[in-house]
């Protein structure tokens, strides 16, 4: 038997995905295949297409390659448009050539939609949906200043943060009373134009551009019905898209009043041999403008052409989650709460910029829709809610609540049905990822490859990563905790075998236990672990090979080799005649000088050599070190509090400095933050810290766990209304349970998502002692606060340790010639090329 | 034509901290010596330049063995050096420049190239 042709029209996502889809099915050897594309390039993610202005180029963001397509044996036509259909022939014409088919599949997508205003074919108008657009956009904004952009939906909200990035005054300008009218309602609507507005993008809603005609002081002027109007450089248009159905049109396909191929479940048209789907596929008068509805069709029609009789196309979820100019905003099911009986949850807090509403069923049961802006955390769980039906806990408001005020801890996936989808994009269900860990997948990147999930727009990344693991352990899949190839111990381990074996050297540890020499894994982990355990100098003879970097030299190493000096200053309360030695001092080294988050005065480009000298002087004035380079508390920061503030109800900086004088120098395994505030309204930051401390008029709140930096944290509350003995007996045995059970380099907040139990438990162990340990961690932190010395005063004084302090030890006077010096605004910086 | 050497006292004992590096200035500029006291042999000798940030800090890093070959991790960016061949176990491409070290008494001797004076003339 001949094989038969089939012809892919359209090279874009939806089109790519069905012949990934194809290629891989049973009846792809009957078929030769042809792909046809207009634009010149292979099919690229136009989700991502904004990152082109990023830097991403089109390999970055292209579906496949070249050579791809030909091992699958695809014939690829790039920019070669396909210009008419003759179905009685059943071939398709091409400026190139004629082709027959035996199956053709429309994979067309959509255009932008230019409303018919006077002016729009100046050449400063542009849509936003090819390369070639963004090239030409980037093009026309090199000489201009600003930049409006019609419409005010999803799309243009991307394209007015592009016009933004490219460095032009951004204005949106919507025809309806508030931004993604779609997807969002007034409220929400409203609160995301504030947040845009902030960050400089100037939003006009409401308006009807009449004309655009040649401007006064820009390139161009828009005219609007209520005779305002707006001077740009230029304009892009993203008001919706129209489904791309011309050929199909003209080939006298049935298509939608207002536009659309007409497919039935199958994905197939009017004419039996023709299909249709993504962008301008019509399916029960709907069009679908996202891609996971494009890439279901794909895998519909995919099975269809594979004789699976029962492959249909039943509609598709149109919720979103989306970062908007770097504004979480998700849209969920019914968000407008349509459905007949609906009820509404809605939760906006003003001062942070969080709205969420719940849509609900008449009985309260079932979650039908959400909105959030400002914050997508709740996404995931909402989601999960809403499209498998999962009955409502009683109190359904918890699910928007902010966490600290009791809200629902999120869906584990215990919880999930086998039905659940993950992955929308590529539609993988929990079962889906229960099948292939069955089928000998071992972990997540195994997961990804086999199901392709989480590979799309990647937002069930997290949620993927928590279903895996949930799996894995419960098939008994022991992942592997040993610390390097030196150890098979967990940090955990390590640490009590050193505390009850009372192992004082890496010696021993690694002879008794472990093999070989260490490495800068485990000798770092067990420096910290001693240090912890017995509170030896990190500069004793046994202990100098173990430290970190920058605990070798008690100072942070920067680029170019030298050091930065971080005094301590407790609580961020400084005398002056302090302040003028750290001038003082700065200016006779030449120290570049900034001050840090953390209340404090930082001191770079000291030279080895120069390291004991300096600190000398520092000694002498009363400092202590700062430890900034270490594992270990670094400040307590703090508000003015009720000794100055009209507002304060406790003297938060007296309780900064307490705490900080007590916990520095403990080493953990991870830096460790505080700060105090001295009232609610919470000017410390306290928390976004690992402890956070709020006054209260009974005294303070505990918040612990919390996390500023790459993943931010908020704390949680732990304890309410404490003393000061209570709080600091508190904080004694949260910070000893951390530091004996937490992993190499795992902060707070990780250790206690990490805690079978969560806070919860960790509440039991420390405030009702649930293990009975409370009183050992008690001792265990007054040892080390009894112990402590500051190592710096310990090594100047100590002719040995101060030794190590030599750039190079038989020429003391040498510089080294690679540390090069400039001036920038009145300051020295280093000049180091990379070699 | 062959680069004549010559070995040159660069330190004593007494400067050198165990499992741990120093740095020393050499004709070639500064050079990095380690001191592993539980191998044989304990001493080894590298560029103290860190070929990916062009610092002078190798001497600097953490030492110890991955599958039984002695190395140090550069402070700064973390990659390994074997202290035997200069080469780094993360990028096969670069490699740090060796050095051959000896204990002459209580001297540590550094073999570099020759700086006499009538190698100069010559």
């Amino acid at each position: 038997m001949s094989k038969k042709t089939l012809i892919v029209i359209g090279n874009g996502m939806v089109g790519h995905h069905f012949l990934e889809q194809f290629v891989a099915s049973s009846a792809a050897p009957d078929y030769d295949i042809l792909a046809f594309g207009e634009e010149k390039q292979l099919a690229y993610d136009r989700v991502h297409l904004s990152e082109y202005f990023a830097g991403s180029t089109h390999a970055d963001l292209a579906m496949g390659t070249e050579d791809w397509y030909t091992e699958q044996g695809i014939e690829l036509h790039l920019n070669e448009p396909v210009t008419a259909l003759n179905r009685d022939q059943r071939t398709l014409i091409t400026p190139k050539g004629e082709y027959h088919y035996d199956e053709l599949v429309l994979a067309t997508g959509s255009f932008p939609f230019v409303p018919p205003i006077e002016g729009r074919e100046h050449p400063h108008c542009f849509v936003y949906r090819t390369l070639d657009d963004l090239d030409a956009i980037r093009a026309s904004a090199k000489e201009g200043k600003s930049g409006v952009v019609v419409g005010g939906g999803l799309l243009g909200l991307e394209a007015a943060n592009a016009l933004r990035s490219l460095g032009l005054q951004a204005h949106v300008v919507e025809f309806a009373p508030r931004l993604m009218p779609v997807q969002l309602d007034a409220d929400g609507g409203a609160l995301l134009r504030h947040k845009i507005e902030e960050l400089g993008v100037q939003v006009h809603t409401e308006k009807a551009t009449t004309a655009i005609v040649a401007g006064e002081n820009a390139r161009l002027r828009m005219n609007f019905s209520d005779d305002s109007h707006l001077e740009t450089d230029l304009i892009v248009f993203s008001a919706g898209i129209r489904p791309q159905d011309a050929l199909a049109r003209a080939s006298g396909l049935n298509v939608g009043e207002r536009g659309g191929i007409v497919v039935n479940d199958q994905c197939t048209t009017s004419d039996p041999h023709i299909h249709a789907i993504g962008e301008c596929a019509l399916w029960d008068q709907r069009i679908f403008g996202l891609v996971a509805p494009g890439y279901t069709m794909a895998r519909t029609l995919a099975s269809v052409l594979n004789s699976h009789s029962d492959a249909a196309f039943t509609g598709a979820d149109m919720s979103t989650k989306l970062k908007l100019l770097g504004v979480d905003v998700g849209s969920i099911g019914d968000a407008h709460g349509q459905t007949p009986g609906a009820r509404n949850i809605r939760f906006n807090d003003e001062q942070t910029g969080h709205y969420r509403r719940m849509v609900v069923s008449e009985d309260g049961k079932t979650l039908l829709g959400a909105i959030l802006v400002g914050d997508n955390s709740y996404y995931d769980t909402l989601l999960q809610y809403a499209l498998n039906g999962i009955a409502l806990p009683d109190n359904p408001e918890a699910l928007i609540l902010p966490e600290s005020q009791g809200g629902a801890p999120a869906l584990g996936p215990d919880a999930l049905p086998e039905t659940a989808s993950i992955c929308s994009c590529h539609n993988v269900t929990k079962g889906d990822i229960c099948c292939a860990i069955d089928a000998g997948s071992s972990d997540l990147a195994g997961v990804k490859a086999d199901t392709k999930a989480s590979t799309g727009c990647g937002g069930c990344t997290a949620l993927l990563k928590s279903v895996v693991d949930n799996e894995l352990e419960k098939r008994g899949v022991a992942v592997s905790k040993d610390l390097c190839e030196h150890f098979p111990y967990s940090r955990q381990d390590l640490f009590h075998l050193v505390k009850v074996n009372g192992i004082r050297s890496f010696r021993t540890l690694i002879s008794q236990h472990g093999k070989g020499h260490g490495c800068d894994i485990c000798k770092p982990v067990v420096g910290s672990i001693l240090a912890t355990c017995w509170n030896e100098h990190i500069l004793a003879t046994d202990h100098v090979p173990l430290q970190d970097t920058n605990d070798t030299f008690m100072a942070n190493m920067q680029k170019n080799g030298t050091y930065s000096i971080v005094p301590r200053i407790p609580g961020g309360e400084i005398t002056p005649d302090k302040l003028i030695v750290l001038g003082e001092v700065a200016k006779e080294y030449d120290l570049y000088t900034k001050i840090t988050g953390g209340q404090r005065v930082d001191l770079f480009g000291a030279t080895l050599s120069e390291l004991p000298v300096i600190w000398e002087r520092l000694i002498a004035a009363g400092f202590e070190t700062g430890h900034a380079y270490g594992k270990s508390l670094r400040t307590v920061k703090s508000c003015v509090g009720s000794t100055w503030c009209r507002y304060g109800v406790q003297d938060s900086v007296g309780m900064a400095i307490l705490l900080e004088n007590r916990y520095k120098g403990l080493r953990a395994p991870h830096k460790v933050k505080m700060a105090v505030s001295g009232c609610t309204r919470e000017c410390a930051e306290a928390q976004s810290k690992d402890f956070g401390v709020i006054a209260t008029e009974n005294g303070w709140n505990l918040y612990v766990c919390g996390n500023g930096g790459m993943r931010p944290r908020h704390a949680d509350l732990f304890a309410t209304d404490l003393s000061d003995e209570a709080l600091i007996r508190t904080i004694d045995r949260v910070v000893m349970f951390y530091v004996r059970t937490a992993d190499r380099l795992q902060r707070t907040s990780v250790w206690m998502e990490n805690l079978e139990g969560g806070l919860e438990y960790l509440k039991h162990v420390v405030l009702e002692d649930s293990l009975g340990i409370c009183a050992e961690l008690e001792e265990h932190m007054n040892g080390i606060v009894d112990t402590y010395q500051c190592e710096w005063k310990t090594a100047v004084e100590d002719p040995g340790k101060r030794k190590r302090f030599r750039e190079f030890v038989n020429l003391p006077e040498q510089r080294d010639p690679v540390q090069q010096w400039t001036t920038e605004r009145g300051q020295r910086r280093p000049v180091l090329e990379s070699v | 034509m062959r680069t004549r050497t010559c070995w040159n006292s660069v330190c004593t004992v007494d400067d050198l901290v165990p499992e741990s590096g120093i740095a020393v200035w050499t004709v070639d500029g500064p050079v990095a010596v380690f001191y592993l006291p539980h191998r044989l042999p304990a001493l080894f000798a590298i560029s103290h330049a860190d070929p990916f940030s062009g610092a002078n800090v190798l001497a600097r890093g953490i030492t110890g063995d991955l599958g039984g070959e002695p190395i140090v991790a550069s402070p700064l960016y973390k990659q390994h050096f074997n202290l035997k061949t200069g080469a780094c176990l993360e990028d096969e491409s670069v490699r740090v420049k060796t050095y051959s070290v000896l204990l002459d008494g209580n001297r540590i001797l550094l073999e570099t190239r020759e700086t006499h004076q009538e190698a100069v003339a010559a």
